[in-house]
């Protein structure tokens, strides 16, 4: 390139300013999900609302995948960390059955799950999972992670965008916090009452929650969907 | 009797700006305002003007009212819509509401819609864009029907259909593909209530109920809650519970005691002024 002025030497660059290299690989999709284990069922439910922002990806994107007949794991946050997650998941299912010929159970789903969660320590997959199922004695199992692999087994969890909203919610009615009565085992139906109670409810005051709700019930049988509208606004 | 304590002038108090700075700098949160991350609307038909607006109210990602009120009254032939913060909307427009009143009080004339235009344009543009309201004003005076945007920096747009805020672009494309002169009072408020609704639906920031005004010469109509396209659902179970179901840790009873005063009026004596 040629200088325009005597004396000044040639350079690419017209003007010579830092350039930054910046680098954002992480977006919040929003959207609830939680999980509830039951004596011998396990309950996974999720809305499927898609956002950016202000705007609305999509109304039905599923954040619930099915692993297994006794397995369903849930993943909220960027959602392109969460559907490479879930494919790592799978593929090394895949290789576990043709290494051993039997599904993973429960449990080693559980703990391969926050091994790969912190193998990516230092650049994580921004995703808050929720894995549900029954464990080796058919009881129901729900556990719960933070992005880098931290994870613990609970009786219920919720996680997401109005995660805030209905934890205490569930700790009141799952778990008999502040409550008297006697505690007892839920059924299905009041587990499922619940969940649907929760959504509709985290929809009224949470923007990023809202269109469909979808239901993975996990029973010994295997697992049932079920899908019911919430509000669109 | 007059009060002691400074009399405060009107306008802004700056007093706490250097300190809040100071906090600020330390890392202390700034407290949030409620937006009104809205969708707000209006256009000229056949015989005056329709507004629109949804009445959600957010702080942050959360819904602060599900049914607010944001068409605001500005003079009988007048309405403002308002979008923002939701403080900065509702003080702006009573303000400039006073002022008009007291205009209309001292011409003895019914207030025009492009003297409200100015004052609230002039008002913005003093603050510098500090003062969060975006507006949609709407009404019809003596030169007809007037509509006008204004920009929280105070620049104005007259047009004869517009929208604002964070559903604009979902209210504008309903508006670009059915908007033409010479609507019917039906067409104009049908067209309204679908460019809200286009908010309310597709804009995260926008929901529940759209509110219509409609204006004419002659007289206003107040529409609160138009369409309720978002009705809550009925809840599956029951939460009622007999007292005592939580646990009560500690109790402390006050009595209320009625404390009285008997003040003995001493007779004086009758000044001496011989």
């Amino acid at each position: 390139m040629l200088s325009t002025y005597p004396g000044q030497p040639a350079v690419d660059h017209p003007v010579s300013a830092p350039i930054e290299h910046r680098f954002d690989p992480y977006v919040d999709n929003g959207g609830t999900l939680l999980s509830i284990a039951g004596d011998e069922f396990c309950v996974v439910a999720a809305d499927t609302r898609q956002s950016e922002g202000y705007l609305i990806n999509s109304r039905y994107v599923p954040k619930s995948v099915k692993l297994s007949d006794k397995t369903v794991i849930s993943m909220g946050g960027c959602y392109a960390d969460c559907l490479t997650l879930t494919k790592r998941i799978q593929q090394s299912m895949e290789w576990y059955h043709h290494a051993h010929g039997k599904t993973m159970s429960t449990a080693a789903v559980a703990q391969m799950l926050s091994i790969m969660l912190y193998q990516k320590r230092f650049f994580p997959f921004y995703s808050w999972c929720i894995l549900g199922g029954l464990d080796e004695e058919g009881k129901g199992a729900v556990y719960t992670y933070d992005p880098v692999g931290s994870y613990e087994r609970e009786s219920c969890r919720c996680a997401g965008s109005a995660s805030s909203l209905i934890q205490p919610f569930l700790d009141n009615q799952i778990s008999f916090k502040n409550q008297e009565t006697q505690r007892r085992n839920l059924s299905l139906e009041q587990v499922l009452r619940i969940t649907k109670d929760s959504f509709t409810s985290a929809t009224e005051r949470d923007i990023y929650t809202g269109d469909y709700l979808e239901i993975f019930v996990i029973t010994k049988n295997g697992v049932q969907v079920q899908k019911m509208d919430l509000k669109k606004d | 009797m007059t009060s002691r304590l400074p009399q405060t002038k009107g306008g802004f108090n700056f007093d706490n700006y250097v300190r809040n700075a100071a906090l600020e700098g330390r890392g202390l949160a700034v407290p949030k305002a409620t937006k009104t991350g809205t969708t707000i609307v209006g256009l000229i038909y056949k015989d005056g003007i329709v507004l629109g607006a949804d009445t959600r109210a957010t702080s942050g990602p959360i819904v602060a009212d599900k049914n607010c009120e944001k068409i605001h009254y500005l003079a009988p032939n007048m309405y403002c819509c308002g979008a923002g913060t939701a403080a900065d909307t509702e003080m702006t427009t009573s303000l400039i509401s006073s002022q008009l009143e007291l205009h209309r009080l001292s011409t003895g004339r019914q207030a025009r819609v492009d003297t409200a235009m100015t004052l609230l344009k002039q008002m913005l543009f003093k603050h510098q864009g500090h003062i969060g309201a975006a507006l949609v004003l709407g009404g019809v005076d003596i030169k007809g029907p007037h509509l006008y945007t204004i920009a929280p920096h105070g620049s104005t747009d007259k047009l004869p259909y517009v929208t604002m805020g964070s559903g604009s672009l979902a209210a504008m494309s309903v508006f670009e593909s059915r908007y033409k002169p010479g609507l019917s009072r039906e067409e104009g408020i049908e067209l309204v209530k679908d460019a809200i609704e286009a908010g309310i639906f597709n804009d995260l920031g926008s929901g529940s109920n759209v509110d219509v005004t409609v204006i004419t010469s002659e007289r206003v109509e107040t529409l609160r809650n138009y369409a309720r396209p978002n009705e809550r659902g009925i809840k599956e179970a029951s939460y009622k519970y007999p007292p005592g179901t939580t646990k009560v840790l500690k109790t402390s009873i006050r009595d209320l005691m009625d404390i009285s005063e008997t003040v003995k009026v001493a007779t004086t004596e009758a000044m001496d002024i011989s």
